[in-house]
């Protein structure tokens, strides 16, 4: 467990070295948030309607946009081959290697997105649910996009082949993520919603770290 | 026996003459039935009393879309073999079957917008079967890239698998999801379901055509994965020695 939260300080740390590179995707989280009323129209009730889409949808891109640095620095210097030799088992480490991740690019979008929900006119219960909802589902996209960017890893041109590879295996997580605002504002409640995204958090959890690991060995032995 | 029987195959050495002997029998005979399948469908089946003559897309339309999802299963199952037994013939099988994947899922989406411009008038509906055959198509596309990206074969062949399996874990979560969201956002959506009362005729030239695509995709993944066998074997003693390869080597030095 030690090497577990060691890998997620030291990740921790040297993203705060360098922060130019977290905030960026969180300020592309806000761009596309702001361009979206600038192509549809300032019309609030239509902002309302397309909120939790759009909202979504950015902060899926922005996740996606980080998931290359997940990787890449410790396999061009060789930290991730000790890593694959080191006791605690390189399963545990990229486990850690995607929370720090999540807190990096994750969690400040869910702070960030009730400020933004209030931009699109949502009622308050409706931010409250949109947070939760990506509380929840942030932690799925830095999983699955684990998987993605292990198998792109070293790979010509991987930082587009990335987005074909993790888009498509969002579309559950978007679905329901969005789906628990929106059952929210017209009254049907969100605890279905919010309880599938759970489970889903939950699978991810369990098998995404192995896949990633299974991946990245692959990457080292070529 | 049977295990000695698929050891011996396993190895691309051996599969390779087999394959080739194989692929013109599945080849013919999924000419034979699809024309078979075609005549039945488009003179014997009758006029739809509802849909006009417009519904004699589904000959074609029902069996890629069941063909590209049946394929994508046989990919995971390949990846699964390949991945836990460490054969190299199940990558390139996978490989192989990867490419008529891709175009039964595009053929379906395809059809099916001409079937519904007539039936719905509109080339597209965000139906729960429409859009999760959409990703799925999308799932091939990324399978492909991969596997092409990655220069060696070993790891594109294992990478690809692991993608496969992930796909193959998803699809039924995509399914139930986009079918949930769809319930959700419309009432009364569009059924693609028919009643079961189809006509006998109609039935037999769905399956025959259902039969000659399956008999199509083997004969293609046979065929594909002889050319995959030869690119990557191509240093080895055995293919230089192969007739037509010799032939041609020598051909060109002398």
């Amino acid at each position: 467990m030690s090497g577990f939260t060691a890998v997620v300080k030291r990740d921790v740390t040297l993203a705060m070295r360098r922060k130019t590179e977290v905030i960026t995707a969180i300020f592309f989280f806000v761009v596309v948030a702001a361009l979206f009323p600038l192509g549809i129209g300032p019309e609030m009730t239509t902002l309302r309607l397309v909120a939790p889409g759009i909202l979504w949808v950015g902060a899926l891109l922005a996740s996606m946009l980080s998931l290359g640095r997940l990787f890449a620095a410790d396999y061009a210097d060789g930290t991730l081959e000790q890593m694959a030799l080191a006791p605690t088992g390189l399963t545990v480490l990229v486990a850690a290697k995607v929370v720090a991740h999540w807190l990096l690019s994750g969690l400040p979008l869910v702070v960030l997105a009730p400020v933004l929900g209030m931009q699109f006119n949502l009622p308050a219960d409706a931010l409250w649910i949109l947070t939760l909802s990506l509380l929840i589902g942030t932690p799925v996209l830095s999983l699955i996009g684990a998987i993605g960017a292990a198998l792109t890893l070293g790979v010509r041109g991987g930082d587009v082949l990335i987005a074909l590879l993790v888009l498509p295996l969002y579309v559950p997580t978007l679905i329901f993520g969005a789906g628990a605002v929106q059952a929210e504002i017209s009254g049907l409640g969100a605890s279905a919603h919010l309880s599938i995204l759970m489970a889903m958090a939950l699978i991810a959890a369990v098998l995404s770290p192995w896949a990633s690991a299974a991946a990245l060995r692959l990457a080292l032995e070529s | 026996m049977l295990s000695k029987f698929f050891y011996h195959y396993a190895s691309p050495q051996h599969f390779y003459p087999l394959a080739g002997r194989l692929w013109p029998w599945f080849a013919l005979g999924a000419a034979g039935l699809g024309l078979w399948g075609l005549w039945l469908g488009f003179f014997v089946a009758p006029t739809d009393f509802q849909q006009g003559e417009g519904y004699r897309i589904i000959f074609v339309h029902v069996p890629v879309s069941w063909m590209s999802m049946i394929i994508y299963l046989a990919m995971a199952f390949w990846a699964l073999l390949g991945l836990t037994l460490n054969t190299r013939l199940s990558g390139m099988m996978c490989r192989a079957l990867a490419p008529t994947g891709a175009i039964c899922a595009f053929l379906s989406l395809w059809t099916g917008a001409l079937w519904g411009k007539p039936m719905w008038g509109t080339w597209w509906v965000w139906d729960a079967r429409l859009t999760s055959e959409l990703i799925l198509f999308f799932l091939y596309l990324g399978y492909i890239a991969l596997t092409n990206a990655i220069e060696d074969p070993r790891r594109a062949d294992k990478a690809g698998g692991i993608l496969a399996l992930v796909g193959a874990l998803n699809v039924p979560v995509i399914y139930f999801s986009v079918k949930w969201w769809n319930t959700l956002h419309q009432g009364a959506s569009v059924s693609l379901s028919r009643g079961s009362s189809m006509e006998q005729t109609m039935l037999t030239a769905m399956l025959v055509m259902a039969l000659a695509f399956w008999l199509y995709t083997i004969a293609m993944a046979l065929y594909r994965v002889r050319g995959i066998i030869l690119h990557r074997e191509r240093d080895a003693k055995w293919v230089r020695t192969l007739p037509d390869v010799a032939m041609v080597t020598n051909g060109g030095t002398k």
